[in-house]
Order: structure tokens, then C-alpha cells, then sequence
């Protein structure tokens, strides 16, 4: 229980870190989302991972902590409303800065994005620099 | 007793009031509201702080549940001076907005009432937990704040510091959990008085959790290798929200004061003093980084966010020193330093607003309309940032060498906080020789329409701070030490539960 639940929190981070690392505002988006559930998940078990116990006293002689389930709840509604906050701002970044690098550099510089297909971003600036390239 | 709650109420209910759709489009209204309703926060909180001082810490349990169970506000002396501090800063710029800043995008007043809920209830809070809650509040709404008006550069800026920032707030989750888990409890003074006690297998998972929250609070302190988002969030961000940013840094400070100066302190056992030594040297880099910044500076907004971070790295040094006089000391100089890098930003505004498209930057441009009262203001900003006497950089820097002494560590303190003060004086006398003297052709015409008075009234009065701080330097001395005695003796459960029908 402990040993697959650890690597599940475990993997999702390294998965979050890496799109992280990435150099397109939607693949970070994607990262802190994936963070964030990690997190979440992280945090839930910091009362201890009890199976098939209810969270109210007096049902039973060991009943699990209902702290954590609480500020789960509360990460959640936060990670949610920010989420959708970068979600925004990215767009907004995409329309002021003409494309969707974290620097706003006008050349990609995600190998990974570019390796298999022409990149999308055309190396212009301005706002209606993405209606031309179509 | 209310007291504690209502400074992060009435922030909250005022913004709520301004949001009303009968003030939507009448700006003179939402300007004279808001006002009225910082005007009243000022009173609040120069009345908490009188009651803290006179009677001790204030301790309110929301939903009147018993500590260590309940969620408490805790109003002692420490945070009444970071609440006091936050509302006249905000006072100050929300005049200068008035003057027109305020006209780029909608909904300023709301965000700039909405930010000062986070700020204060991050000075308040007694829980670790609301201390996460209360930081998202103040984060989302400065990221709405900064892009506020809209631009390339300003949303640039916005991008890295919100993206950076919901990196921290993973973080600051992953401590949470680790020190629930650890302590059992989220409560400030619970945990202080368990961390002394912990079980054997408990500390490596404190210590851990305590570290990571060093890390998230120093990514909003500005601590040397997480500082790279505020040079460019404040030199782009509009004039009123840098000089009320300048409050931001002070947030992550101030978490450390509460959190690493009482659950880790010095005597709590193992945990104590955990990650000073640490502390210690990043500071004094984040003090030579900042320095090194200030030399570089191309144009005066720039400037100022490295005086910044200057200032900032000197105040994680009284954190690192760790006693009582440097705490105190430390909380002089978060009063100076704040109110006189808010006050800088207002007349870097000034200068902005009177010489058109060479803006700040130090370069030939045209000459200044109103250059007497400008460069006056200039160099009294100047001289107290820099730590000259007679202003109150000076006293500031006085009382944290002394600190330093005392405590021992003025070996590596005094050679920093006096060269750095060398640096910011050449390369500020740089810049003021650049903006006011090398000048080139006319005023421009349309400066006189741009500039009000209303800026000029608001940057003085920020100004005039510098003085009031160094005239009423005895009585404020006595009571920042109260209040880093305050902050050292905490609270303790049977006292937050005392004093309740």
C-alpha cells in the first residue's frame, strides 16, 4: 500500500519536473497540474494511510485523521482557481508576445516541440503575426 | 475582542462593496470609497497595535473552537507593526494611483483591497495552514495587479513570477504535509511547544519540512538564488503596485521571523537553530548579488528593485543572527526600508511621468519640469535608502550593526551593510546626476496636462516618512523590542484559550 502509493506521488512529480523544465507556457501549465495533483495526493497521506476507517470519532477505536481530507479540499479549490489563472495568462502571453515561450523569444528553443513537425511559431511579432503564417 | 480579524475583514468587505455594479463606471467614487475605507485600516491597525502594546498579544479564535483545535488569528505586537506598516504604505500609493494610474484597466481598487486582505491576514494568521491560504490570496491578487494596464513587458514579467510562484505554493504544500505529519498539529504556538519535545523518529521529517518552508519563504524574501523573478516583476509592473510590492518581500521575512525564530529556535532541542548557518551565507550573497545589481542598473526602476533585494538579503542577516536586538533591529529596518522603497518607486514615477519616451533610463533626455521638488525628493529617497544621516537608513543600519556586535557576528555583517551602502551611493548619485543634469532640448508640452498634484503630494508624504521614522526613533526602537520579545516568548495554548466568556 505504502510502497505503491509512494511511487505513484513519486512518478507524477518526475513527470511534473519534466514538463516543467520545458520551455512552452502550455506543457508548464500541464506540469503544475500534474504537481498539484501529486501534491494533493502527498498531503492527504500525511495523517497516515489508514484503510476502511471512517473519519469520525467513536465509530471506531482508531479512526483516521480528518484533518488532511480538510486541507486537501482546500489545496484543491487554490490549485484549481490558479490553474485556470495561468491558464489565462498564458493565452493572453501567446497574443501579447506572439508566441508561447516562457522568455518570449521569438525562435523556439524546445528541441523536443520542434524535432518532428515545422515549428508552429513563425519567428514574427505582433498581434496579428499568427493570422498571416496561415 | 475583534480586533484581530478586522483588519483582514475589512479589506475584504470593502472590496466586495467596491465591486458593486452602482460604482462600475464612476472611478471618482470607487477612488473616494477606497480611500475612506484604507483610512479606516490605518486607524484599525494603529489601534491594534496601542491595545498589543498595552495589553499583550490578542489571540482570536475563529468559530470560537478551543485551540490547538480552532483556526486562530493572533494580533501580537510584531504583526500589529507589519499591519500598521502595510496599511500607510497602501494609503500612500493608492493616493499616487488616484492620480491616474488607475485608469488603465478596470477593477484596481478591488484587486489593490483584495491584496491587502492577503497581506494582512499573512501578518495575522497563527496556523500554518491559513498561512498558505492567505499567501494564495495575496499572490493572485498581485498577479492581477501587475498585469494590470496590460502590456508586452508587463505580461513577460507576469508569466515568470506566476509561473515561479505555483512552483513555491507546491512546495509550500509538500512542508505543510511533512510538519502536520511531523508535529501532529499546524497551530504556530502548538507546534513551537512540541518542537522541543518531538520524538526521536519525528525530527529528520521536521527538519525536512522546516527547510522546504525556508525555501518557500525565501523565494518571497528574495533569498539569493530564488531571487531572479523581482528585478523584472518590479521594474515592469505599473508605478503604484511596485511601491506597494515593496511590502511583498517583507511577507516571506516576516514568515521566517514567526516561524523559523519560534519553532526552530535557539533551546528547542534538536530543531533549533535549523538552517541558519545556511541562512547565513545565502543572505550575505543575496546582499553582494543585490549590490553588484544596483551597480548595473540601467535605468532607476531597475535600481530600486536591487536596492530591494539589498535590503532584503541585509534583513535575512538579523534573521540569521537570531537574537532578540536583531530581531528588533530587523523590524526598524523593514519599516524603513519598505516605506522609503515604496516612496523611491513614487518618484522614479515622478521622474517617468515628466521626461516622456526616455522614461527612467540613464541616458540623455529632455529636462524635467518640475526639477527643484523632483531632485528634492530624489535625494531624500536616495539618502535614506542609502543609510546617510540624518534620515532613518542610517538609524536602521546603526541599530543592525549593533545587533551585530553584540551577537558576534559583526565580522561578516558590518563589512557587507557598509559597502553595500557605498555601492547604492555611487551608483545613485550616478543616476540623479544622469535624470536631473544631462539634459537636451525642451520640456515636453504635454507633461503639464500628464503630471498632478496629487503626485507630488503622495510621493512626499511617502517621503516625509523617512523623517517621522527618525524623530520618533526612541519610542519606536522601545517597541520593536517589545515586539521581538513578543515574537520570542509566543503564546501558549492555555493563553489563547484564556481571556474567552
Amino acid at each position: 500500500m505504502e510502497l505503491v502509493y509512494s511511487t505513484t506521488v513519486g512518478v507524477m512529480v518526475a513527470c511534473s519536473v519534466f514538463l516543467m523544465l520545458r520551455g512552452h507556457t502550455f506543457a508548464i501549465v500541464m506540469g503544475l497540474t500534474l504537481m498539484s495533483y501529486a501534491v494533493n495526493l502527498f498531503l492527504f497521506a500525511s495523517g497516515g494511510l489508514e484503510l476502511h476507517k471512517p473519519a469520525i470519532l467513536g465509530e471506531t477505536d482508531n479512526p483516521t485523521d480528518p484533518l488532511p481530507q480538510a486541507l486537501v479540499l482546500t489545496a484543491i479549490v487554490i490549485g484549481f482557481a490558479m490553474t485556470a489563472f495561468a491558464l489565462i495568462l498564458a493565452i493572453r502571453a501567446r497574443a501579447d508576445l506572439g508566441n508561447d515561450q516562457v522568455d518570449g523569444r521569438s525562435t523556439p528553443t524546445d528541441n523536443l516541440a520542434s524535432k518532428d513537425k515545422e515549428p508552429r511559431e513563425r519567428p514574427k511579432t505582433g498581434k496579428n503575426a499568427g493570422g498571416k503564417s496561415k | 475582542m475583534h480586533l484581530a480579524a478586522l483588519p483582514v475583514l475589512l479589506p475584504f468587505f470593502a472590496a466586495v462593496f467596491v465591486l458593486f455594479p452602482c460604482f462600475n463606471d464612476r472611478l471618482p467614487l470607487q477612488r473616494l470609497l477606497t480611500q475612506a475605507f484604507l483610512l479606516a485600516l490605518v486607524f484599525i491597525a494603529t489601534v491594534t497595535l496601542h491595545v498589543t502594546l498595552r495589553d499583550g498579544p490578542i489571540a482570536y479564535a475563529m468559530g470560537d473552537w478551543q485551540a490547538p483545535f480552532g483556526i486562530f488569528l493572533l494580533a501580537d505586537s510584531m504583526s500589529a507593526f507589519m499591519v500598521l506598516l502595510t496599511a500607510v504604505l497602501a494609503l500612500i500609493t493608492h493616493l499616487y494611483a488616484c492620480a491616474g494610474e488607475d485608469t488603465t484597466g478596470r477593477y484596481f481598487h478591488p484587486l489593490f483591497l483584495f491584496q491587502l486582505m492577503g497581506l494582512n491576514g499573512a501578518f495575522l494568521t497563527a496556523d500554518a495552514f491559513n498561512l498558505f491560504v492567505f499567501f494564495e490570496i495575496l499572490l493572485i491578487a498581485s498577479y492581477s495587479l501587475l498585469v494590470h494596464g496590460g502590456g508586452r513587458e508587463r505580461t513577460r514579467a507576469a508569466q515568470h513570477y506566476v509561473l515561479y510562484n505555483l512552483i513555491g505554493s507546491a512546495f509550500f504544500l509538500i512542508a505543510l504535509a511533512v510538519l502536520y505529519h511531523a508535529f501532529g498539529t499546524l497551530s504556530i504556538p502548538d507546534m513551537a511547544a512540541r518542537a522541543a519535545t518531538l520524538p526521536e523518529e519525528s525530527l529528520p521529517l521536521a527538519e525536512a519540512g522546516g527547510m522546504l518552508l525556508m525555501l518557500v519563504f525565501g523565494i518571497k524574501a528574495a533569498l539569493l538564488p530564488l531571487h531572479f523573478w523581482l528585478p523584472r516583476t518590479y521594474a515592469s509592473t505599473s508605478i503604484p503596485v511596485a511601491a506597494l510590492f515593496a511590502v511583498m518581500t517583507k511577507v516571506g521575512l516576516y514568515s521566517l521571523w514567526r516561524i523559523h525564530g519560534v519553532v526552530y529556535a535557539e533551546g528547542n532541542g534538536e530543531l533549533g537553530g535549523l538552517g541558519m548557518n545556511l541562512l547565513s551565507i545565502l543572505s550575505a550573497l543575496t546582499v553582494v548579488a543585490g549590490t553588484l545589481g544596483v551597480l548595473s542598473a540601467e535605468s532607476l526602476r531597475r535600481l530600486i528593485a536591487h536596492l530591494v533585494i539589498v535590503s532584503a538579503g541585509t534583513l535575512l542577516m538579523t534573521v540569521a543572527m537570531g537574537t532578540t536586538e536583531a530581531v528588533a533591529a530587523g523590524l526598524y529596518y523593514t519599516l524603513h526600508s519598505t516605506l522609503m522603497a515604496g516612496a523611491f518607486f513614487l518618484v522614479a514615477g515622478l521622474i517617468i511621468l515628466q521626461r516622456g519616451q526616455a522614461e527612467d533610463r540613464f541616458v540623455r533626455s529632455r529636462p524635467l519640469l518640475v526639477p527643484k521638488l523632483t531632485g528634492l525628493l530624489f535625494a531624500v529617497a536616495a539618502m535614506a535608502l542609502i543609510g546617510l544621516p540624518p534620515f532613518s537608513g542610517f538609524v536602521g543600519k546603526v541599530f543592525i550593526m549593533q545587533a551585530a556586535l553584540d551577537s558576534g557576528d559583526a565580522w561578516w555583517v558590518w563589512p557587507l551593510i557598509l559597502i553595500s551602502g557605498l555601492a547604492a551611493l555611487i551608483a545613485l548619485s550616478r543616476a540623479g546626476s544622469t535624470l536631473f543634469w544631462r539634459t537636451q532640448g525642451s520640456v515636453l508640452p504635454e507633461v503639464r496636462e500628464r503630471l498632478r498634484r496629487l503626485h507630488f503630494v503622495s510621493a512626499s508624504l511617502l517621503c516625509l516618512m523617512t523623517v517621522a521614522l527618525v524623530l520618533a526613533a526612541g519610542p519606536i526602537t522601545e517597541w520593536s523590542m517589545r515586539a521581538a520579545q513578543d515574537l520570542h516568548d509566543g503564546i501558549t495554548i492555555e493563553q489563547m484559550n484564556g481571556g474567552r466568556p
